[in-house]
């Protein structure tokens, strides 16, 4: 037993490796050491960067680039800080309030589109299913400006601000819920319902008492996603946000990462981070609650990708 | 219990479409209509006082001159370079995404043993992290005085000026804030493998190499394809990340010039044109993922 890379599975061909050297890409029973450093290298890389970001809202200077040692001051109550610069709170404040409304109007929306279009089968809902997909593949870029141009030249009712930028963000998060609620809807099949209005329920009673109860777990998961979604949302904001005073806070970081940031900044970027983690909680608790498991609830939202 | 009675049948023959009305209405107002104002403002032929394009809504009125002129431009003019930038930065960065991404969503969804729970959240966490805030935490780094600097001093080289144009910066600041795309699609459709095949394999002698190239990536071609159709659309649209981490004309990607024109003066029609142009070539993308998605859930059911 001296070969050290061979797993203890493959005992009975130890003895004759030991004899015979086969080169480490031969053997398929070795342990994936450069996959497995390659992949935490990567994990490294990708958070590393946040963390130092995070670490440097808690810095007790000015600078983002030297540590000068721990202190709160950047979130409240140095001048400048979250707490007492009114541009930066209103931003946090106008992200949230967006992320609400657009959960509001676009988790029903996309809701009763996914039971539409999942149960009623005809040529024109797959027209609309179609037209239903395209907004997932279509890039931010062309779906922000297609909204300003439509919102400055034919909408002109629509105000651009936070009616014009609510409209926009509903529009790209119904086709996210509608396609994690109808996986949920092609899962429990249509037995249920027919089973409820064998025994007399009409069919908005048999939606409302027996399927929009087995759905619950998936709409909550759906409206945490689109809160966490419009939260990220930076192109179409961007487009539609009109003046200073609908600004949200990815905007606010654009516009000030290139002009003189302080501390500040990372203090709200990590306001915003906290804000996003503690709706992908709540998603993962949501959707655990229907899985057991740690596991396929993270598979889950992996496959929504 | 397949076949519901005819009763019900009747009952919600009506129910279902209303359901999906008002979404779809939602979709074909604030979606096809948007798109279609596109064309209508690429395709004016006025301009207003303010020199801005007035859009053409009648197909019948509609005036090709801007476009044409845009078109020729990126063929022989202009915007030649641009979208030569375009296409390199978006390829390098997408090489990038599958040389680490494969390896990564590989270990993740076939190896990772114990910890898969745990590295499938580390792999997930930057999904969630704005990704402005991504590229914040970047500049941070990358400043004069950063940290990178700051490590490479260590070893004795000279300080890099990252931030001011920097092509190589670009590239690697896409693939980091697109690979999070790239990863999720390809673990999923790794993740389906069978196992047993892997196995069957192995105990067939064959070596890890060529177990690879016959059988992990033929039944992942895919999910990878998928993953590089995700990740490429975005990409080749990107212009905040250029913005960000350069901000120099010298990087400067179509979807740079599409937000200047759009955003930053009247000629509202060059940026409209640049955006159906930049949409023709993604569309063939777009719609070989569509009929590959389609196909997919097609079989599911």
């Amino acid at each position: 037993m001296t070969t050290t890379t061979a797993t203890p599975r493959s005992a009975d061909p130890t003895q004759e490796r030991a004899r015979t050297w086969v080169p480490p890409w031969r053997n398929p029973w070795r342990r994936p050491y450069v996959l497995a450093a390659l992949t935490w290298l990567y994990i490294l890389w990708s958070l590393l960067p946040v963390l130092i970001a995070v670490q440097f809202s808690f810095n007790d200077g000015r600078s983002r680039s030297t540590w000068q040692g721990f202190s709160t001051q950047w979130y409240c109550c140095a001048e400048g800080s979250v707490g007492e610069d009114p541009s930066l709170l209103l931003a946090l404040q106008n992200s949230l309030v967006l992320g609400g409304a657009t959960v509001l109007v676009a988790t029903p929306l996309g809701v009763m589109l996914a039971m539409g279009l999942t149960r009623w089968r005809s040529r024109s809902s797959q027209v609309a299913n179609g037209i239903a997909m395209v907004p997932l593949v279509t890039p931010e870029l062309v779906v922000g400006s297609a909204l300003y141009l439509v919102m400055v030249n034919l909408y002109q009712f629509v105000p651009l601000g936070r009616p014009a930028m609510l409209l926009g963000h509903v529009t790209f998060s119904v086709s996210y819920v509608l396609v994690v609620v109808r996986s949920r809807l092609l899962a429990i099949g249509g037995d249920f319902e027919e089973a409820g209005q064998d025994l007399g329920a009409s069919p908005l009673q048999a939606i409302r008492t027996i399927l929009i109860p087995m759905l619950m777990p998936s709409i909550f998961a759906s409206a945490m996603l689109v809160f966490a979604t419009s939260l990220d949302d930076f192109v179409v904001s961007q487009f539609l946000f009109g003046d200073a005073s609908n600004v949200t806070v990815p905007i606010k970081l654009y516009n000030a990462v290139r002009s003189a940031p302080t501390p500040a900044l990372n203090a709200l970027a990590t306001l915003l981070l906290v804000a996003s983690l503690v709706a992908l909680i709540l998603a993962y608790v949501g959707l655990r609650a229907r899985r057991r498991g740690a596991r396929s609830a993270l598979e889950e939202i992996a496959n929504y990708g | 219990m397949a076949e519901p009675a005819p009763g019900h049948e009747r009952a919600t023959r009506r129910l279902w479409p209303a359901l999906a009305l008002p979404g779809t209405l939602w979709l074909v107002a604030l979606f096809l209509v948007p798109i279609y104002a596109v064309m209508a403002v690429a395709f004016s032929g006025n301009i207003n006082i303010f020199g801005e394009p007035i859009p053409a809504w009648n197909p019948l009125d509609w005036q090709f001159a801007t476009f044409n002129e845009v078109v020729a431009d990126s063929i022989s003019g202009s915007y030649r370079a641009v979208w030569i930038r375009t296409a390199i930065y978006t390829g390098c960065a997408l090489a990038i995404c599958v040389g680490v991404g494969y390896p990564v969503a590989y270990y993740t969804a076939r190896l990772a043993g114990k910890r898969r729970g745990l590295v499938l959240a580390l792999i997930l966490a930057p999904w969630w992290i704005n990704y402005i805030t991504r590229m914040l935490a970047w500049v941070n780094l990358l400043q004069d005085d950063g940290y990178v600097n700051k490590a490479l001093g260590i070893f004795g080289f000279a300080p890099v000026s990252w931030l001011a144009g920097n092509p190589f910066t670009v590239v690697i600041a896409l693939a980091y804030g697109y690979l999070p795309y790239f990863i999720v699609p390809l673990f999923a459709s790794l993740d389906r493998i069978d196992q047993r095949l892997l196995e069957a394999s192995r105990d067939l002698g064959v070596g890890m190499v060529r177990t690879f190239v016959h059988v992990t990536l033929p039944l992942s071609k895919m999910g990878l394809i998928t993953a590089m159709v995700i990740t490429a659309l975005p990409l080749a649209g990107d212009y905040y990340t250029n913005a960000i981490v350069s901000g120099s004309p010298n990087t400067t990607m179509i979807g740079n010039q599409i937000e200047l024109f759009l955003l930053q003066g009247p000629q509202k029609n060059l940026g409209a044109s640049l955006v159906l142009l930049l949409s023709l070539v993604l569309m063939f993308f777009m719609a070989y993922y569509l009929v590959l998605t389609q196909r997919a859930s097609r079989d599911a059911r």
